[in-house]
């Protein structure tokens, strides 16, 4: 299954970055194969829109759960409308992230957890 | 003939300059273009005749016609819209972001399919009216939204070419600024002589000077601070147009709402003196 986890580096062993459409990396993953891709975030520093812009990427690459720290309003109707679920207050390494995603613990987000603009700060 | 009053710096005296001109020319209009928080009427108490709503064009998705193609969230320069592509059989989905949209027209112009049509948003009210002999017009921008430029353009379409209409812009430098000069056949910047006053009074220069429109300066509270405001204009020989002193009696009228040129009359002649030097630097 195709995730994508927010970080701050290009690899595996990189920070969750705990924002999701201002992060620095996508990491999209294969859960199973933990065959990635480290996608730098062309709108991370956009004035407006970033959250949606990164929900459109996340569809267009076919994910089907993003793990984060948060996520504003605009990306969540965004990822909602794709049907992909939302995973926050993920912290540590990718790779941590990745193994909490297998292990089923992780609860799947109602609502934003931020306002918007939350990631400009 | 169009004056905008406009500063940098908030607080520096532009409705007082532009109420206080309107009020001692004959054939004036004033249009308050500061939407956010518009003040003129205060001083002037208008007899409002007219309100009509403002509204920007969104975007409205017909999800029939949509295919999903995606050109309406590309072209978007304000990320307005969200397409998500059919996939595995789902259909698609178009999401549309209202308080994003400049209303541009972008995505309806371009859509392959013909599913956009723009609807109307409200977004303020333009109010028209008279305070004795001086037309006046202002925008109110609804609180929440953000988008002020497209009703400073609406509140400038009521601008009167036969009468000489004072525009009160909005303090800084950014877009509804540029939106409310434009078109100036000059502009009186008001300042403070402070650091601070002058900081920001460089802004408005640098962004007079791009847009190409004559301007000058009225140093407001001409008697604190220091002179480097005055060197300053000096130096860059821009027009010292103006001085208004920091003065108890000014300030105690500010503070009741009277425009100060029906108090004290000698500034009637000095607001006056002040639209003469226009006309002439503008010849």
């Amino acid at each position: 299954m195709k995730i994508c986890i927010t970080s701050e580096g290009n690899t595996l062993d990189s920070l969750v970055d705990p924002r999701f459409g201002r992060c620095r990396y996508f990491i999209i993953v294969d859960s199973d194969t933990i065959i990635f891709e480290a996608v730098e975030n062309a709108s991370a520093a956009a004035g407006g829109g970033a959250g949606i812009q990164a929900g459109q990427l996340m569809a267009a690459k076919g994910v089907k759960a993003v793990l984060t720290g948060n996520v504003g309003p605009n990306a969540f109707q965004t990822l909602s409308a794709a049907g992909i679920d939302i995973f926050t207050g993920i912290t540590g390494t990718v790779k941590e992230a990745i193994d909490k995603f297998k292990q089923g613990s992780l609860k799947a987000e109602a609502g934003p957890t931020v306002s918007s603009h939350s990631g400009m700060k | 003939m169009i004056i905008s009053i406009a500063s940098g710096k908030g607080g520096t005296g532009k409705t007082t300059v532009a109420v206080n001109l309107a009020l001692s020319l004959d054939n004036a209009q004033l249009l308050d273009c500061d939407v956010e928080e518009p003040n003129a009427h205060i001083f002037l108490n208008p007899i409002i005749s007219d309100k009509i709503p403002a509204y920007v064009p969104v975007p409205e998705i017909d999800k029939d016609k949509c295919t999903y193609c995606g050109k309406c969230a590309e072209v978007c320069a304000y990320h307005a819209i969200a397409v998500i592509p059919a996939n595995n059989g789902k259909k698609g989905n178009v999401l549309v972001f209202p308080h994003l949209c400049h209303g541009c027209g972008a995505c309806s112009l371009l859509c392959p399919a013909d599913a956009i049509k723009e609807v109307k948003k409200e977004i303020g009210v333009v109010e028209v009216g008279d305070s004795g002999d001086i037309q006046f017009v202002h925008g109110i921008l609804n609180v929440g939204e953000i988008m002020s430029p497209p009703l400073i353009r609406q509140v400038k379409q009521y601008i009167n070419p036969t009468r000489t209409a004072i525009i009160d812009a909005p303090p800084g430098t950014t877009c509804p600024v540029i939106e409310a000069v434009k078109g100036s056949d000059f502009c009186i910047l008001v300042t403070e002589p402070t650091p601070f006053g002058l900081y920001d009074l460089k802004l408005a220069v640098e962004v007079l000077n791009k847009l190409t429109i004559p301007f000058g300066v009225v140093i407001n509270r001409s008697d604190i601070g220091d002179d480097k405001t005055e060197i300053y204009c000096r130096e860059h020989n821009i027009p010292d147009l103006m001085r208004i002193p920091f003065d108890r009696e000014i300030a105690e009228l500010y503070s009741k709402g009277i425009p100060l040129v029906k108090e004290k009359k000698e500034y009637k002649t000095g607001f006056n003196n002040l639209y003469k030097t226009i006309l002439k630097s503008i010849k």
